[in-house]
């Protein structure tokens, strides 16, 4: 079904905060799950994670980065403009329940999807600690949103102008795990060289990590295998054994890999948007 | 015209596109029968007392009949006729297997050819579309049962169709963003042209049937809570929509594809029409694609038009053996297809950017015939040898998907997680619930899925007039 565009804001530098209507989805969706979107006729099908919902105003939050074609498209699109198909809610949601201490970790653009996520762990009464991290202070994204739903936060920054000067794993280590504090759980979402190495950290001193993946998709319901992954050497799909997994199992040189498979014909389809006139507001 | 000179008319060939020129175009292959073509061929029909053919067809077309109306030059009529039993008779007289149904039964194949009876099924069915003269039957009062179809594939379409006509207030939930199935995202273009799926699907929302697209049954509704919304019945056909992998090592290098991802990118997503598309899809040189049935095919000669200089397809059995049309295995040869045949892929190679470079595979023999009857394929000691490829597919089969099944309590499926159904009505384990097509054979043909369809319609219609 096709989804209207009723809130825009643009968070950062190219990122965005969407409201679109979709009532059902709204009400269905639970924290982790995500939504793929086709934006006009000859679109490609994206998933996006699911950041926020209102079940009584039936409206769903996306927030997304312009990486390629269809991303800049979608931040060409205004509100009142529609969306010509939302689908979901998909994915499995994530596994919320009292763990005890849980660090919620969010690196760039991830720290929309991890903000559900740590919402409900909150609420599930977890003592939440959340580490979020970007670039540099002028990307840093939902800082607001994320001390409303943490008891303790840490913000970093790779280039120092903002709190920690670091990585989010690095802060992890320092902050908490080599003093000798105890947490029952990590979930990190980021970018999958973050999320490895806030792996290699969690192995380090034993946590269970929980990652959500964000791969190529086609159906999204399990059909195609685009989105297909190694975790302990078992292959699994993205859409629908996903999009968490155990951080420790996970074959992230091989994601990463997957994910370029289509890095030149992003490039030219950026090319081929631009070139041939943005389709703004239609 | 007598009998002794309707027997001299030979079978009449139907004009297609010549193999270099399409090998490289998306567009039909055949090209389909002129009225004259078309009569002359009608006039072969010798018009059996007992047509031995209308038993070899799933939905038992009266083919006779509507032989004779296109031999008189009557074709709406023909396509009306057909219509009775079959909804979907442009898709039917494509891609139909009727060379192992109604013109296998067809006397006048015992000596010498069967009639043509798919090429003339097709031929009225796109002369009714192109004419404009489609007819819209006259809805039957309304029930005021509604009816739920989850997936809008062959057997879905027909279920619709069916109930729809009886008064049924039907609603068809697709998953992907467009309805029909296997027939949008699974078969080529030039194969089966996307226009006429719509021209199809429209026919079915004229009657009345509501689709709801882009909605997962399993994610955003269960079939519990259609009923709870009201439906008195769902029929679930699903498909068989689960990609298989044959677990050797490499099988997640870039390049590397299942069929279901190739195929549903270049015909769904229109990828070969990227960058006006923005679906992308790896254009190899050097394609391998490995499997046997009528997928396979379809996927290496998508891979021959995406512009590959070789396309390998790599089977495990001999040509004997292989589950594909023969007139799909045919237009692959003569479209340029090269066969490794009697070669089964143990790995795949890769270079340090995670790209496939290369596909090891074995010579096999054949064996003692197994559990399907088909004679064994045997690995030949020492015979491993190396393809330099860029791209793969496999085409090996496909798999149930459990979205439906994992959400549905009391729905009982079989070890292959296939949902378990009765033969003659599609009634599951779950009162008012109906399958039928691949979701519950497994992979098999659209007329198949299509037969299931109608019978579960007709269960499905006894059921909701009986209940309260």
């Amino acid at each position: 079904m096709s989804a209207e565009i009723l809130e825009k804001e643009q968070l950062s530098k190219g990122v965005f905060r969407m409201v679109l209507r979709g009532p059902k989805i709204a009400r269905k969706r639970k924290a982790g799950q995500f939504v793929v979107v086709r934006i006009h006729e000859e679109g490609e099908r994206i998933p996006l994670t699911i950041a926020d919902a209102d079940p009584e105003k039936g409206t769903i939050t996306i927030i997304y980065q312009i990486v390629g074609k269809s991303t800049r498209h979608l931040a060409d699109l205004r509100v009142g403009d529609t969306i010509l198909d939302l689908v979901g809610p998909l994915g499995k949601p994530t596994h919320v329940e009292f763990f005890g201490t849980v660090a919620c970790i969010g690196g760039g653009i991830g720290i929309a999807p991890v903000y559900p996520i740590t919402q409900a762990m909150k609420n599930a009464g977890n003592h939440v600690i959340s580490i979020i991290g970007a670039r540099s202070k002028e990307v840093l994204i939902m800082e607001e949103e994320m001390r409303t739903v943490s008891d303790d936060m840490v913000v970093t920054t790779d280039d120092g102008t903002y709190g920690f000067h670091g990585l989010v794993s690095q802060a992890l280590e320092e902050k908490y795990l080599k003093p000798g504090r105890k947490i029952d759980l990590v979930v990190a979402i980021g970018p999958v060289r973050m999320m490895s190495a806030v792996c290699d950290v969690t192995k380090k001193y034993n946590v269970p990590t929980v990652v959500s993946l964000n791969t190529v998709m086609v159906d999204a319901t399990g059909m195609c295998g685009a989105c297909r992954v190694s975790v302990a050497e078992k292959m699994q799909f993205v859409c629908v054994d996903g999009p968490e997994f155990d951080g420790h199992q996970v074959d992230f040189k091989e994601l990463m890999d997957r994910l370029c498979i289509y890095l030149t014909d992003e490039q030219k389809s950026v090319d081929h948007y631009c070139s041939h006139g943005r389709h703004v507001g239609d | 015209m007598d009998m002794k000179e309707r027997l001299q008319i030979p079978r009449q060939p139907m004009p297609e596109q010549e193999a270099q020129k399409r090998a490289r175009n998306f567009e039909e292959v055949p090209l389909g029968y002129t009225p004259k073509m078309a009569e002359t061929e009608a006039l072969r029909c010798i018009q059996c007392k007992k047509p031995a053919c209308v038993e070899g067809c799933p939905v038992e077309v009266n083919i006779p009949g509507f032989i004779e109306l296109v031999a008189q030059g009557r074709y709406i009529e023909a396509a009306i006729l057909i219509k009775q039993t079959n909804a979907l008779p442009a898709v039917c007289g494509r891609v139909c297997p009727q060379e192992a149904q109604c013109e296998e039964r067809c006397v006048r194949g015992k000596k010498g050819d069967p009639v043509a009876i798919g090429r003339l099924e097709r031929f009225v069915a796109d002369y009714e579309r192109e004419a404009g003269e489609v007819s819209i039957p006259e809805p039957a009062p309304k029930t005021g049962k509604r009816v739920a179809v989850v997936g809008s594939g062959p057997a879905g379409l027909t279920v619709a169709g069916d109930l729809v006509k009886l008064g049924h207030d039907v609603t068809i939930f697709e998953a992907l963003h467009e309805p029909g199935g296997v027939l949008v995202y699974g078969i080529p273009e030039f194969r089966l042209p996307k226009a006429i799926v719509r021209a199809e699907v429209d026919y079915l929302r004229r009657m009345g049937v509501k689709i709801e697209t882009s909605y997962v049954i399993g994610k955003l509704d269960t079939v519990d809570d259609l009923f709870a919304e009201g439906y008195d019945a769902v029929f679930l056909g699903t498909g068989a929509g689960l990609p298989t992998f044959m677990n050797i090592p490499g099988e997640n290098l870039n390049g590397i594809y299942s069929a279901n991802e190739y195929l549903t990118r270049s015909n769904l997503m229109k990828a070969y029409r990227f960058p006006e598309y923005d679906t992308p899809i790896v254009r190899g040189k050097k394609v391998a694609v490995v499997g046997g049935g009528n997928v396979a095919m379809d996927a290496a000669r998508t891979a021959m038009r995406l512009g590959a200089e070789h396309v390998y397809l790599i089977y495990r059995r001999s040509r004997t053996e292989m589950p594909a049309r023969i007139e799909e295995i045919h237009h692959a040869e003569e479209e340029g297809i090269e066969f490794h045949l009697l070669t089964n892929p143990i790995r795949y190679i890769g270079n340090d950017k995670g790209w496939v470079i290369g596909v090891e595979c074995l010579k096999m023999e054949l064996g003692e015939p197994d559990e399907s009857g088909r004679r064994k394929p045997v690995p030949m000691k020492g015979s491993e040898f190396v393809i330099d490829i860029d791209t793969a597919v496999v085409a090996i089969g496909a798999g149930s998907n459990p979205l439906v099944q994992s959400t549905t309590p009391g729905l009982e499926t079989n070890k292959w997680n296939y949902i378990v159904a009765d033969e003659e009505t599609g009634q599951t384990s779950r009162e008012g619930v109906f399958a039928g097509g691949d979701i519950v054979t497994g992979s098999a043909t659209v007329i198949l899925a299509m037969g299931a369809g109608r019978k579960a319609a007709r269960a499905i219609h006894t059921y909701v007039m009986s209940k309260e």
